[in-house]
């Protein structure tokens, strides 16, 4: 029944998303500022069907109603309540119903908060993003359909991966589908822009609040799956470069690019066309990225069962829209005139974008390279982690001396006080690395750089704090925050980098392992049966020699039943002035495991720089209109 | 200004000559540059699988025979194929995987070059 | 929209891009070294498993047209599937040897199942740690590797050999 329910919704927002592009289309040639109350009613309609279509296939994950193959393929009677909602998203069919409760909730919401601006531009926004709903709803219908039953029924699931039970895993599509799925929106504004002649700072304000959304939520969303990976994956690391990390990160870079850019569009209503580029850019980006991972033609330890048919759909559907936004702006491209003054706050910008436009091509590059020369000269190659490193990081130095330096100039001119400033905040900088190279050992030029430069950002992030206490002008906050979280984020990586302790070594029941000065006592071995799992717990004890602190660190190795799998759950204390890591699994066939035991110093303000970046995007969407 | 700038060099080069890395860092690196060649996504340094613990032993084995860390790359790459190492060579085939990134930041350098420059233009004008 | 040189590029970039995106779907992703063959194996010595004082190395596979390292244990159960195959090459072809390495194994339960299954292998290396495999390109069992008298590998059979391996094996080395 629930099937029915389902399907029948969803053909209900079929049919009103070719309602809504039929109206829309006609009251294009009405003239006036009104928007006909029928389209509000019919995208009222679908946004009512849309949420109802999620909330029937929640139910039925609730209900273990193992008639609708999702559920069946998904869930278990004895998975806890909470993981048996998450798992409506957890996979591929029900994401999908996500993605579509998205776009269809950010096109009513465009409708109904866009009342200010031109009736026209507004239409054509409602008319493209619906054309995407039309899309996705045709994919999901031919290839992904969640609500599609199954008999006989089945008396019980398959069971949802045990790894994935984990409350940040639960958040974090949500959270990354509002940032990837969110940008569709602005991506119809700007083919709506070019067809209705809607550009300027009017058509900045009409977007800048959604790009401010999807951007907030994008890094919030990377940051729970990397805080997720840390505790839960077992390796003591937090980012891999992985492909489907880098999906997620592509549109981060054009977002991050165009949220600068926009301030410039409206401050100085120059760069129109290439904020165009970017609206457009971000939610190709997302599509791509969605391709790269639903499809199966990358390795990856995150990737989705994957199914070549569904990278057909979705190939088709990109190329459709590339060639669809092409044609419209090179067919509403006009000659734009630029006035950039090198020591203004705008050419900063334009750095700004030049160096998220590199990141972006190098990850972009790094994830197709392989594809494309296993295509053309059937060579596997892996581009794994240490390209990235390489490429990435050096630039990262001169690009938080310009997050540094950049805000400080105003529109158009500036004057010769900044200089000195800059000077003294760079001496400081210097000697506080000078410190840490005398308190803790040297090492490398690069990362001489990275430490100086990131206590340069940190530095005069500060300063602009001390400065907002006085004046309090609220709209250098979000930004002050923001940067600042940046510039402790590089310098915190760059500590655990540098001084993190780290060992490999096989040991058996009984054997002590030391290590600079800790000794590691691996006392014995527990077994622990709970509801779905058996535990094979490791006791071991830690002595801090120096310190003279004895601590008990039990990772586990944990065998699941339905389905049949193993994991390994890594002994992590977190401290605020480091986190101990201890993995253990067992070496086959044989009485050694093996343990990996990491230090990682100031790890949790890793974390919580990273929070502030996004904190900083959060405040400035809650700062008043005038304010901003 | 040049003085400072010298300066600057010489002691960005004084403190960053003692730099040195020990031999377990030196380990791990290369464990986490190999791929595990069984698992979905996985180097040799995170994987729990026989094949990464065999392949350690072999890595191990090699360092304290003195082998540098590209001519255990080599070997394995002989034996494996250039996928087991995760970061790519310089060779015919992956070169334009690391000039192109580069290219992009100078096509981008040069485009910010000619908008500035058009405005000094202008100004002039 | 007027036709021009950049408008000509970036289109066919994009067709580019998603021809190979096309493409890139119908390739196998699974990463296998069956075509690293025409290497020559090189450096090794293999303990004989029941007498570590008797070893063989590169130098005595010379002398054989053909020699087929096979990498078995007993607790792999393809490895069972696979030995009737073992056993008739050892049988119907004289030209190629077959030598085994015991990967990661015990010896006892080695020799029983050699006992059990029968015994195809001019000779019995011992590979105790695993380390040996790594030198011939390993990396699951069972394997096996072809060469011909100038230790050139000429095939690579990942997994337990079927029927179609024994036939092509056969063929090879008529």
């Amino acid at each position: 029944m629930l099937s029915n329910i389902g399907i029948s919704l969803v053909i209900l927002i079929l049919i009103l998303s070719f309602l809504i592009i039929y109206t829309a289309s006609l009251d294009l040639k009405i003239s006036g500022q009104a928007i006909k109350k029928n389209i509000y009613k019919l995208s009222l309609f679908q946004t009512t069907f849309t949420v109802l279509s999620f909330f029937t296939l929640i139910i039925g994950f609730i209900n273990s109603d193992f008639s609708l193959i999702n559920v069946y393929e998904n869930s278990h009677t004895t998975k806890p309540f909470f993981y048996k909602i998450a798992g409506t998203w957890g996979n591929h069919e029900g994401s999908l119903l996500l993605w579509v409760n998205i776009l269809v909730i950010f096109s009513y919401l465009f409708l109904v908060f866009s009342h200010t601006h031109e009736k026209k531009f507004r239409l054509y926004t409602v008319i493209f993003q619906n054309i995407l709903i039309l899309g996705f709803l045709i994919f999901l219908l031919l290839n992904s359909n969640p609500f599609n039953s199954i008999y006989p029924i089945p008396h019980e699931g398959l069971g949802l991966n045990p790894i994935l039970q984990d409350p940040a895993l639960a958040i974090h599509p949500p959270l990354l589908y509002v940032g990837f799925v969110g940008c569709s929106i602005y991506f119809s504004a700007a083919m709506a822009s070019l067809l209705s002649n809607y550009g300027g700072k009017s058509f900045a304000q009409s977007i800048k609040n959604w790009v401010k959304i999807s951007w907030c939520f994008q890094t919030l969303g990377i940051i729970v799956g990397s805080i997720w990976a840390y505790y839960e994956l077992g390796w003591g690391g937090f980012w891999f470069w992985d492909p489907v990390e880098n999906a997620s990160l592509l549109p981060w870079f054009a977002i991050t690019a165009l949220m600068h850019s926009l301030i410039v569009l409206e401050k100085r209503n120059t760069l129109y066309y290439w904020v165009i580029i970017l609206c457009l850019s971000t939610f190709i980006l997302s599509v791509i990225g969605t391709f790269l991972v639903r499809s199966g033609i990358l390795n990856s330890v995150h990737t989705f069962a994957s199914d070549p048919s569904r990278g057909i759909y979705i190939l088709i559907f990109l190329s459709l829209m590339i060639f669809s936004a092409l044609i419209i702006f090179f067919s509403k491209h006009k000659k734009e005139n630029y006035s950039f003054n090198l020591k203004s706050k705008e050419t900063f910008i334009l750095a700004n974008n030049w160096f998220m436009a590199f990141f972006l091509v190098t990850v972009l590059i790094g994830m197709l390279y392989p594809i494309f020369l296993d295509v053309l000269t059937n060579e596997k190659i892996s581009v794994g982690p240490p390209f990235f490193n390489i490429v990435i990081i050096p630039l990262v130095v001169p690009f938080m001396v310009l997050m540094a330096i950049g805000p400080k100039f105003s529109w158009i001119k500036s004057q010769k006080k900044i200089f000195n400033k800059i000077l003294l905040l760079a001496l400081g900088a210097i000697i506080i690395n000078l410190l840490i190279i005398y308190l803790f050992g040297k090492y490398s030029l690069l990362s001489n750089l990275i430490f100086i430069t990131a206590i340069f950002l940190i530095l005069h992030s500060f300063l602009d704090i001390k400065k907002f206490i006085s004046k309090k002008n609220k709209t250098e906050l979000p930004r002050i925050i923001s940067h600042l979280g940046f510039g402790l984020l590089v310098f915190f990586i760059g500590i655990n980098h540098q001084f993190s302790l780290e060992e490999d070594f096989n040991l058996k029941v009984g054997e002590i392992k030391k290590i600079n000065n800790y000794k590691i006592n691996f006392e014995e071995i527990k077994t622990k049966e709970s509801k779905n799992y058996k535990a094979i717990i490791g006791n071991f004890k830690l002595t801090n020699l120096e310190k003279n602190l004895v601590q008990y660190l039990n990772p586990e190795i944990r065998v699941y039943s339905d389905p049949e799998t193993l994991t390994y759950e890594a002994a992590i204390k977190t401290k605020i002035t480091s986190d101990l890591y201890l993995t253990m699994s067992n070496v086959s066939r044989s009485d050694y495991y093996n343990i990996k035991f990491q230090k990682k110093p100031f790890m949790i303000w890793i974390w919580i720089s990273a929070l502030m970046i996004a904190v900083g995007g959060f405040i400035r969407l809650t700062l008043k209109k005038n304010e901003d | 200004m040049k003085i400072k700038i010298f300066f600057f060099i010489t002691y960005l080069l004084f403190i960053t000559s003692g730099y040195s890395s020990e031999n377990q860092t030196k380990l791990l690196e290369i464990y986490k540059n190999l791929r595990c060649l069984v698992c979905q996504g996985q180097s040799i340094a995170d994987s729990n699988s026989d094949f990464a613990v065999t392949m350690k032993l072999v890595v191990q084995d090699q360092l304290k025979e003195g082998k540098t860390e590209a001519e255990i790359y080599r070997f394995l790459t002989s034996k494996y194929g250039e996928w087991i190492v995760y970061q790519p060579t310089f060779s015919k085939n992956n070169f334009l995987l690391w000039i192109l990134p580069y290219t992009a930041l100078i096509f981008g350098a040069i485009i910010i070059f000619i908008l500035v420059r058009k405005t000094k233009h202008n100004k002039v004008n | 929209m007027k036709i021009s040189i950049s408008k000509i590029i970036i289109f066919s970039l994009v067709i580019f891009f998603l021809f190979v995106f096309w493409q890139g779907l119908k390739i196998n992703n699974n990463y296998d070294t069956k075509g690293l063959i025409g290497n020559r194996i090189s450096n090794f010595q293999l303990n004989k498993i029941n007498n570590s004082n008797q070893y063989i190395s590169e130098e005595d596979l010379k002398k054989n047209t053909y020699t087929l390292i096979n990498f078995f244990a007993s607790w792999c159960s393809p490895c069972r599937k696979e030995h009737k195959y073992l056993l008739s090459l050892s049988n119907e072809s004289k030209q190629i040897k077959i030598i085994g390495i015991n990967f990661k194994d015990k010896k006892n339960n080695a020799m029983n199942f050699l006992k059990e299954l029968g015994n195809p292998y001019d000779f019995v290396g011992e590979d105790l740690d695993g380390k040996i495999s790594i030198l011939f390109g390993i990396y699951g069992i069972p394997e096996s590797i072809l060469v011909d008298s100038d230790l050139i590998v000429i095939k690579k059979i990942v997994g337990p050999i079927d029927q179609v391996q024994y036939n092509k094996i056969l063929k090879l080395t008529q």
